[in-house]
């Protein structure tokens, strides 16, 4: 077998689970976060305008790189798993790769 | 280990990750559209508000999230730190009614 695809595997599946561990104990903050409306929109407003930084603009930046990187290597997953596709894998690591940066690139140009 | 309950577990998790793949796409989407220099607790609730499908969206967004992440993080748990048993399902469980709980509050104090 290529060593090439097997290293590019590794770092795809690397990826693809620690993308998932940060996403997913990042989510109860997130929740929090917008649930602070309930003790009025002028608390959450206040978090808002903390977001404003653009230390905190370039996180949220790898936040979404981290999301589209998950999503783009998911349906990598789902692709493979369920339509046979490993010839075009490659391909889809690289497509998960690209999108997801691309993706972290439109959030930061538009945020700032 | 409960074979029947692994393969449970496998088939919720990829049938939730499609489901995330589609939610997540419309989340990015929007983001990345409304963020433009930064948004008020006012401009997300106004836009929340807009839609009585809205609610329902977020809804199901963060009920699979919550299956997804809980299933994600009990993987990676057994297969990085080599953590099974009871425990680890009693924390899992948790965890997933900790999302649920905090996102629904979350929706509405969105909604509110």
């Amino acid at each position: 077998m290529n060593r090439n695809r097997d290293t590019s595997a590794y770092w795809a599946s690397f990826v693809q689970r620690w993308s998932g561990v940060v996403l997913a104990l990042f989510l109860p903050a997130h929740f929090y976060v917008l649930s602070l409306s309930l003790q009025g929109a002028e608390v959450l407003e206040e978090f808002l305008h903390w977001t404003d930084m653009p230390v905190v603009k370039f996180a949220e930046a790898g936040l979404v790189v981290l999301l589209a990187v998950h999503l783009l290597g998911g349906a990598r997953i789902l692709t493979i798993e369920f339509f046979r596709w490993a010839k075009w894998h490659s391909n889809l690591i690289l497509l998960a790769g690209g999108g997801a940066l691309t993706c972290g690139l439109l959030f930061l140009l538009r945020a700032i | 280990m409960n074979q029947r309950l692994e393969v449970k577990l496998w088939l919720a998790h990829r049938l939730t990750g499609m489901a995330l793949g589609l939610f997540v796409t419309i989340h990015l989407i929007t983001m990345i559209i409304v963020i433009q220099g930064g948004i008020s607790a006012s401009e997300i609730m106004e836009r929340t508000s807009s839609n009585a499908l809205i609610p329902l969206f977020y809804g199901l967004f963060v009920i699979a999230s919550a299956v997804h992440g809980s299933i994600g993080l009990r993987t990676v748990a057994q297969e990085v730190l080599k953590w099974k048993g009871k425990s680890l399902d009693i924390l899992v469980v948790g965890f997933f009614l900790l999302l649920c709980c905090m996102g629904m509050a979350a929706i509405r104090g969105l909604m509110s």
